[in-house]
């Protein structure tokens, strides 16, 4: 389905934001009122439902017993899958993930990985045989731009929300204790900010309106102490050296500012 | 807009009998329905049923784009029922299997009979049940779920087709069958009705039953229906008003 924006709605955006302002009156810095509630699904080992303004995904994670990639045989296995499932958007299709949901979870995936959210190597049960593996899947319910940012906010809420099952090595065998129940091995917190490029400025947490006119977009995973940990850039136009380096420096201070979100203590 | 209730909220009865849950034979377990709950569907609801959380999106009538499923004189109603891959204890993998193709087909045909199709030559709705956390009689919440999504988005219907399983469990027929009901139960039988008139528009059974034993579950879900559309209503008030 091919959505059509109308030159009018484009170019009063971008006038918008050239005057300083945006459609929903928000700041160029401001995210939209953002819900995070955590330990929705019982049957989850670990889930989160987030808004970010309409946008709306719930975020289960599911632990399975696996065998470890061959090249690291010592660390446990996260995966990120997304849905962009048809009841979130018109022109959402049913059937295998398309590039934006493949690019969504990668994203995510990446994001929550390179910031080495989870001591992965505690994970590992059995060296070269048996691990956990952590499965994180993103279930996209209502689209109003900015999935990135939600994603991996539901992401971290729910990874942070889970418990698996202890195991124990006795004889040579797996043996998993379902009473006894522990949190995953935490170490880390990231999140990820993105910004668009509209009338020639970069304006977080695009709306889906926004989005659709965007130029380019930029989306920069932080972890807590201000550095990188992954980075995508989107859209058809090109960004400058400049407009990325003040983007990096605008996002430190909004993880923090969202980091807030997150539950504080571990359970 | 919605709250998520967790389980432990849900389970609370005081009648005693020999069901696990501590409901009575003929009690349903507790529920709620809102409609309008999400933004960009054309009509929207949620449904808890005990343990179940399902999430119902409605779009259209729109332009069908398939050219060989259009009909020439009515629209096609089609349902896709999902499982979330958390919904469920085993991670289910994402994407069709038999059960939920069988599922979705079902339920389109057990909503169609409702709906004027007919006003909408060669065009579809789209009906999009997504299982949120499944725990027993899923299919049920999701027809039950899915008209009040369509009551939602304005699709003109002749009644408020509504959806409830009965079924054996240890020995003894029961209304609205829970997960571990089901599982160690004798049968199952899932009914969706038109409740102005009474009309069956999905019936399945799956199990070993007597006649006898079949009518008085094929009766019992009937009155289970007539409960749950009571709460349809509602909750098409709650958003619209009278």
């Amino acid at each position: 389905m091919v959505i059509i924006i109308p030159e009018i709605i484009k170019e009063s955006l971008n006038n918008l934001v050239k005057n300083g302002d945006r459609a929903d009156d928000r700041s160029f810095d401001q995210y939209r009122d953002i819900v995070l509630e955590t330990g929705v699904i019982d049957k989850a080992e670990g889930s989160a439902r987030v808004k970010i303004g309409k946008t709306q995904i719930m975020v289960g994670t599911k632990s399975q017993l696996g065998e470890p990639f061959s090249d690291t045989p010592n660390v446990g296995v996260l995966m990120t899958n997304s849905e962009l499932i048809p009841m979130a958007a018109p022109d959402f299709e049913p059937g295998p993930p398309d590039e934006r949901s493949v690019e969504l979870s990668r994203v995510t995936d990446r994001c929550m990985r390179e910031a080495k959210v989870i001591d992965l190597e505690k994970l590992c049960i059995i060296e070269g045989k048996k691990v956990w593996m952590i499965f994180v899947d993103l279930h996209i319910i209502d689209y109003d731009g900015n999935l990135m940012d939600a994603a991996v906010l539901g992401s971290m809420a729910a990874l942070m929300n889970t418990k698996i099952p202890e195991a124990k090595v006795v004889d040579d065998e797996v043996v998993i204790d379902e009473e006894k129940k522990i949190p995953l091995p935490i170490k880390e917190k990231a999140l990820m900010c993105t910004f668009a490029k509209i009338g020639g400025e970069l304006i977080v947490d695009p709306s889906l309106e926004e989005e659709q006119v965007m130029s380019s977009r930029i989306s920069i995973g932080m972890r807590t102490d201000g550095s990188i940990c992954s980075m995508q850039k989107g859209g058809m136009q090109p960004l400058t050296k400049d407009e990325i380096i003040k983007a990096v420096a605008r996002s430190k201070v909004l993880t923090k500012k969202l980091m807030e979100h997150l539950p504080q203590n571990k359970q | 807009m919605i709250t998520i209730l967790t389980n432990k909220i849900l389970n609370k009865s005081s009648t005693p009998s020999k069901r696990a849950d501590g409901r009575a034979s003929d009690d349903l377990r507790p529920f709620k329905i809102e409609a309008g709950v999400l933004e960009r569907a054309d009509g929207s609801a949620y449904l808890e049923l005990g343990g179940n959380k399902v999430m119902v999106a409605v779009y259209g009538p729109r332009e069908l784009h398939i050219r060989r499923l259009m009909q020439p004189d009515r629209a096609v109603l089609r349902c896709r029922y999902n499982m979330a891959p958390f919904s469920v204890d085993d991670r289910k993998r994402p994407g069709p299997d038999r059960r939920s193709i069988e599922i979705s087909k079902i339920t389109s045909e057990a909503i169609m009979p409702a709906v004027f199709l007919e006003r909408f030559p060669r065009s579809t709705i789209d009906v999009f049940i997504e299982v949120l956390e499944a725990e027993g009689g899923t299919r049920c919440a999701g027809i039950t779920a899915a008209s009040v999504a369509l009551a939602d988005a304005g699709v003109p219907m002749r009644d408020l087709v509504v959806a409830c399983a009965a079924g054996k469990s240890d020995g003894e027929v029961v209304l609205d069958l829970s997960e571990a009901e089901d599982k160690d139960g004798e049968a199952d039988v899932p009914v969706a009705i038109m409740p102005r008139t009474g009309e069956i528009t999905l019936l399945q059974s799956d199990g070993h039953l007597t006649s006898e034993e079949f009518e008085k579950a094929l009766n019992m879900a009937i009155d289970g229906c007539m409960k749950l559309s009571k709460a349809q209503k509602e909750a098409i008030i709650k958003r619209y008003g009278d």
